[in-house]
């Protein structure tokens, strides 16, 4: 077994190791319904944000419509279990395929924008998707969709987000993920080198999308009723915030941005004002004082200490 | 050197920009394994006929053709996979990227592994990765970039990121190799130094190469033979001792470069 291997199994050891402690305590009563709600809201959130890093942070296309494909797959998602009675995992891989479909679709004309026509472009079709779905009486038009049955729970979202997380790690750490990099860096030079890139904002597109749809079956299926008021834009704004806050092309960071962003949310749950200026006074600074995000491009396996013991542990000589 | 076939040939190529004909009736070929010198003042239009072949610009009319098919209309990333690679003036580098990342992106066209085994880290990921890691390091040697190759390639000194670029450019493994000057700023010891190594890449990949440059001391010294832009016309083509003597040639260069 080579080291990277190992790593892989060290790391993927020590998320099964804080699932264990976190699925204890909360069997064991230790964590109360609001913070168990929280938690899974934060796993929910690291899908989004990190399936929006493929997009925006790694390939370096501007999109802020994410909270659009969220939507889909929670519609999806819901009518499958609802009205036609599929297990959760299925309803969950159909909400996945749909989005990702859609953002196949969407993707193919509008990745030819570029920059801030892009950002504006994704932003409308966010809202497209919101407006449609508001329309559609089949899935209870403005006033939503009631009686969802409760099939979220820590052990789904967890297991969700470490399947994501791995996804996107080795994606972006293989030749795929390097054209997608190199886009970001230098679409001339990557077209140059060989790249498609086309191709590859497409696809970087496809899969932030499909992701997005899985946290959206696992968010909807948490609760009794979903509207399309939850997948507005100032949602995706949300995922955005994650995002850059966390660092544009680091995975590290975006877990930190999702935790940073829904732990704050639920600490001022009852105060949304002051919830809504310390989020801009929180962006002004670091816009200031650290306008790549709190991790940059770096990973935490990248920081020499922790790098060290994950290196003894996977057995790579120094 | 001749051969019956040459790898490419330009046929008429003009290209316009609104009112502007910066390539005029361009004809040119290169033969397998020649060493071609490109060389005019400033504006002749040496660097669109580069566009031109790579496909980032399309001939307003006329017909470019790699082993005698014609490449007009192909995406550049189409092209490099056909096995042309070039070097940007302007310096295109990934530059937030390390230096050896920045070579190891341009395998993409040769890595076969799909998506499934990318994302399961199955099958062939890890040996096409463990073999594009030592080839890029193998190239960074090559050009002196080795002891660098973990840092970011933005803060390399001008003349390594000249070298980084046809070390990336290589990696593409190409059979033409395009330089858009290559020796811009570099010092003489430096340019000396890149002369020899281009000799010894073509040799080493079988490479053809062709060079844009304004150093005469390194296109007298390497190219076979050198075509002479003005105004997108060539005005002389021959050996580098014919064109240091042709009249035309000191005309067009007199008061701008000296010819030695
Ligand atoms: N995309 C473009 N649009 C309009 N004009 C262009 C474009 N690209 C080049 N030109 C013009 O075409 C002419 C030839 O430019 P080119 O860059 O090919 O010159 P060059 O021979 O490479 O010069 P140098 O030695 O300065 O690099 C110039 O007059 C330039 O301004
Ligand atoms: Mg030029």
């Amino acid at each position: 077994m080579n080291s990277v291997r190992r790593r892989d199994l060290t790391m993927l050891i020590i998320g099964l190791a804080i699932f264990g402690v976190i699925q204890g305590m909360i069997s064991g009563g230790m964590i109360g319904a609001f913070w168990q709600l929280n938690i899974i809201l934060i796993c929910v959130n690291v899908i989004m944000a990190v399936s929006l890093n493929l997009i925006n942070g790694y390939t370096g296309q501007f999109s802020i419509g994410h909270a659009g494909f969220m939507a889909v797959g929670s519609y999806v998602g819901v009518v499958a279990t609802t009205n036609f009675h599929l297990p959760f995992i299925v309803a969950l891989i159909l909400g996945a395929v749909c989005a990702g479909i859609l953002g196949f679709l969407i993707g193919l004309p509008t990745l030819r924008l570029r920059g801030d026509y892009l950002a504006i472009a994704t932003l409308g079709l966010g809202e497209i998707i919101r407006i449609v779905i508001m329309n559609i009486e089949y899935v209870g038009g403005a006033a939503g969709f009631k009686g969802i049955p409760h099939l979220t729970n820590f052990a789904w979202v967890y297991g969700a987000m470490l399947i994501t997380l791995f996804f996107i790690k080795n994606f972006v750490n293989s030749s795929h993920g390097r054209a997608c990099i190199a886009i970001r860096e230098n679409e001339i030079a990557a077209e140059a080198m060989g790249v498609n890139t086309t191709k590859y904002k497409v696809m970087a597109f496809t899969i932030g999308a499909a992701f997005a749809g899985i946290a959206g079956g696992l968010f909807a299926h948490q609760f009794y009723l979903i509207s399309p008021n939850s997948f507005t834009f100032l949602a995706s704004f949300n995922y955005l915030i994650m995002v850059v806050l966390g660092g544009m092309g680091s995975i590290t960071g975006s877990i930190a941005g999702a935790f940073v962003v829904t732990f704050i949310s639920a600490a001022l749950a009852s105060f949304p004002e002051a919830r809504m200026i310390i989020y801009a006074l929180a962006l002004i600074l670091l816009m200031f004082y650290r306008p790549q995000g709190l991790f940059g491009y770096m990973e935490i396996t990248n920081f020499a200490p922790i790098k060290k013991v994950l290196d003894k542990i996977s057995g790579k000589e120094a | 050197m001749a051969e019956n076939k040459p790898l490419l040939k330009a046929e008429d190529v003009s290209e316009v920009f609104g009112g502007l004909k910066a390539v005029a009736d361009f004809n040119f070929y290169i033969n397998k394994g020649e060493l071609i010198g490109l060389i005019g003042p400033n504006g002749a239009g040496k660097t669109t006929i580069f566009n031109l072949i790579t496909g980032v610009y399309v001939p307003t009319t006329g017909d470019i053709k790699l082993d005698g098919e014609s490449i007009v209309g192909q995406k550049p990333y189409e092209i490099t996979q056909r096995g042309i690679a070039r070097t940007f003036q302007n310096i295109r580098l990934f530059s937030e990227l390390s230096v050896l990342d920045n070579v190891k992106i341009a395998y993409h066209c040769h890595v076969k592994y799909g998506l499934i085994e990318t994302v399961l880290r199955m099958g062939r990921y890890f040996g096409e990765e463990d073999e594009i890691t030592a080839e890029s390091l193998k190239l960074l040697k090559i050009f002196k970039l080795d002891e660098h190759a973990y840092e970011v390639a933005k803060n390399l000194p001008y003349g390594a990121q000249r070298r980084l670029e046809i070390a990336r450019a290589l990696a593409a493994k190409p059979k033409l190799l395009l330089l858009d000057e290559p020796a811009a700023g570099m010092n003489p010891q430096e340019t000396h130094e890149l002369m020899e190594m281009i000799r010894w890449i073509r040799k080493q990949f079988g490479l053809t190469v062709l060079l844009i440059e304004h150093d005469m001391s390194l296109v007298m010294g390497i190219c076979e033979r050198i075509y002479v832009l003005e105004y997108g016309m060539i005005i002389a083509e021959g050996t580098p001792t014919e064109i240091q003597n042709n009249p035309e040639v000191i005309r067009a260069y007199l008061g701008t470069e000296s010819m030695n």
